[in-house]
């Protein structure tokens, strides 16, 4: 497992592209957003924990596409069947490994794009808490998503439609949080919720994503 | 269950008429026979027809000609017939596809898995209507078409889902393995929804009133007057949504024997 992990980590660095493109659609997003609703400071902070969530959420998407069809054109799919790992378990490792090239840096950059968009003080720590919960559930949800579009030619329009449902509750939980965060009231039933949706997507995912990579696979 | 036979998976192809004579044992697990399915569906469907259109006239002529006007909110009131009836068939229309997913998934019958299939787009035009019909009586009732009220976010997002779950149909090529990947973003898909319904009511309060016919309790807020329409409407759309999706079923299995009749004949040629 672990051996695998360092692998994914390896391929995510070395092979460019998909590493810092999360980060520079996260940043871009942001960018566009004043340009879209006006630069107003207000208006900027009482919606920057809203638009950080929806950033990150977006960028998680962008880089789902690869997270298994690399490995499928490449064999090593097949061989990640036949192994002795259970397939849960190195569909975990590689929802792992997403999160730590993607969710992760997202988290670390939040607070820099958060000055960009004025957001109070009082929220940033609750951001970055918040999307350290709820970003690991993005990842697992859309390992599952990314297993179901493996076999499909083009299937990266399919794919966010059949994710971003997904999402839903995770977004809607996650940047609560980071609102009430933001407006200094108490966040402690957002976070305990989103913190129950993303160790249930842990434990329960991965079986399903495994399920389907099996019957996708075939 | 003394048959073995009745457990196994069934292949959707023309030797599998008769088989199901020796069933002597009455049960639904019979019509898994496709050739068995189709028989019984075209028996029913003229009468499910005649019953459903039957109903909803009988439901809706009643209801917008020969109800009274609400005190409050006049004439629009009568689109509760079309609203209420067609957001009761765009839910389960789906618990119909968790229970055909989970009967392929385990039993491995096509008719359920085509069945499944078959009930998704019904569904989705039926959440389609619930949603453009509530719009229209929610302008002059509360003075805009949309809000994000839970039930109305909830509604929108299983619209999302009936599209996801049609699309993933529709990209995969290999029926079988369309027919399990379906199946499973069925499964996960109604835990979501499920917790998307009780994320949307902590998130936002709403302006959609609760439920006028509380089964649980047994009361309910509707005068007879409005009430024996609306159920009569109610139950001729649960018939048309029911002879709609025998019809589509049933279409779909002609299909999947085309194909595998052409695909016969080009392994011959």
């Amino acid at each position: 497992m672990i051996a695998l992990l360092i692998r994914d980590l390896r391929l995510a660095l070395r092979a460019g592209g998909g590493f810092g493109l999360g980060l520079a659609f996260f940043l871009i997003v942001t960018t566009l957003v004043p340009f879209s609703v006006g630069p107003e400071p207000a208006l900027l902070a009482s919606i920057a924990p809203g638009v950080l969530w929806l950033g990150a959420l977006l960028a998680c998407l962008l880089s789902l596409d690869r997270l298994l069809a690399l490995d499928f054109e490449d064999g090593t799919l097949d061989l990640l069947l036949t192994a002795p790992l259970p397939l849960e378990a190195a569909v975990s490792v590689k929802a792992l490994a997403h999160w730590l090239t993607t969710g992760l840096p997202l988290v670390l950059a939040a607070p820099v794009l958060g000055v960009l968009l004025n957001l109070p003080v009082a929220g940033y720590g609750w951001l970055v808490v918040s999307l350290a919960l709820g970003t690991p559930a993005l990842s697992v949800i859309g390992t599952f998503g990314a297993a179901l579009t493996v076999g499909i030619k083009r299937g990266g329009l399919l794919l966010s439609l059949l994710v971003l449902p997904l999402y839903v509750p995770t977004l809607i939980f996650g940047a609560e949080a980071a609102r009430r965060g933001a407006a200094g009231t108490d966040v402690s039933t957002p976070l305990l919720m989103l913190a129950g949706i993303t160790l249930a997507t842990i434990a329960c995912m991965p079986f399903a994503s495994a399920a389907v990579l099996r019957m996708g696979l075939r | 269950m003394s048959d073995p036979r009745q457990g196994r998976p069934r292949a959707l192809t023309i030797e599998a008429a008769g088989r199901g004579d020796y069933i002597r044992i009455m049960s639904i697990w019979k019509y898994a026979n496709p050739v068995k399915f189709l028989a019984l569906s075209s028996r029913v469907q003229p009468v499910l027809w005649a019953l459903a259109a039957g109903c909803v006239a009988v439901g809706l002529i009643w209801g917008f000609f020969g109800t009274p006007d609400d005190f409050r909110q006049g004439s629009t009131v009568k689109i509760i017939y079309l609203h209420v009836p067609a957001a009761l068939m765009a839910i389960n229309a789906w618990f119909m596809m968790l229970i055909t997913s989970l009967i392929w998934l385990v039993r491995r019958h096509h008719v359920s898995a085509l069945a499944a299939k078959a009930a998704a787009p019904v569904g989705l035009v039926m959440t389609l209507i619930a949603l453009v019909t509530g719009a229209i009586w929610g302008q002059p009732m509360w003075g805009t078409w949309w809000a994000w009220d839970p039930r109305l976010t909830s509604f929108l997002i299983l619209f999302l889902f009936y599209l996801g779950y049609i699309a993933l149909w529709e990209a995969i090529e290999d029926p079988d393995t369309a027919a399990d990947l379906t199946s499973i973003l069925c499964l996960v898909g109604s835990v979501f929804a499920v917790l998307s319904r009780y994320a949307v009511q902590f998130w936002n309060q709403g302006l959609h009133q609760g439920t006028s016919i509380p089964v649980a309790t047994g009361g309910r807020t509707v005068a007879d007057v409005f009430f024996y329409p609306l159920v009569i409407s109610m139950i001729g759309f649960g018939l048309l949504f029911l002879a709609l999706v025998l019809y589509r079923t049933g279409t779909e299995i002609r299909l999947r024997r085309t194909q595998a009749l052409r695909a016969r004949l080009e392994r011959e040629l």
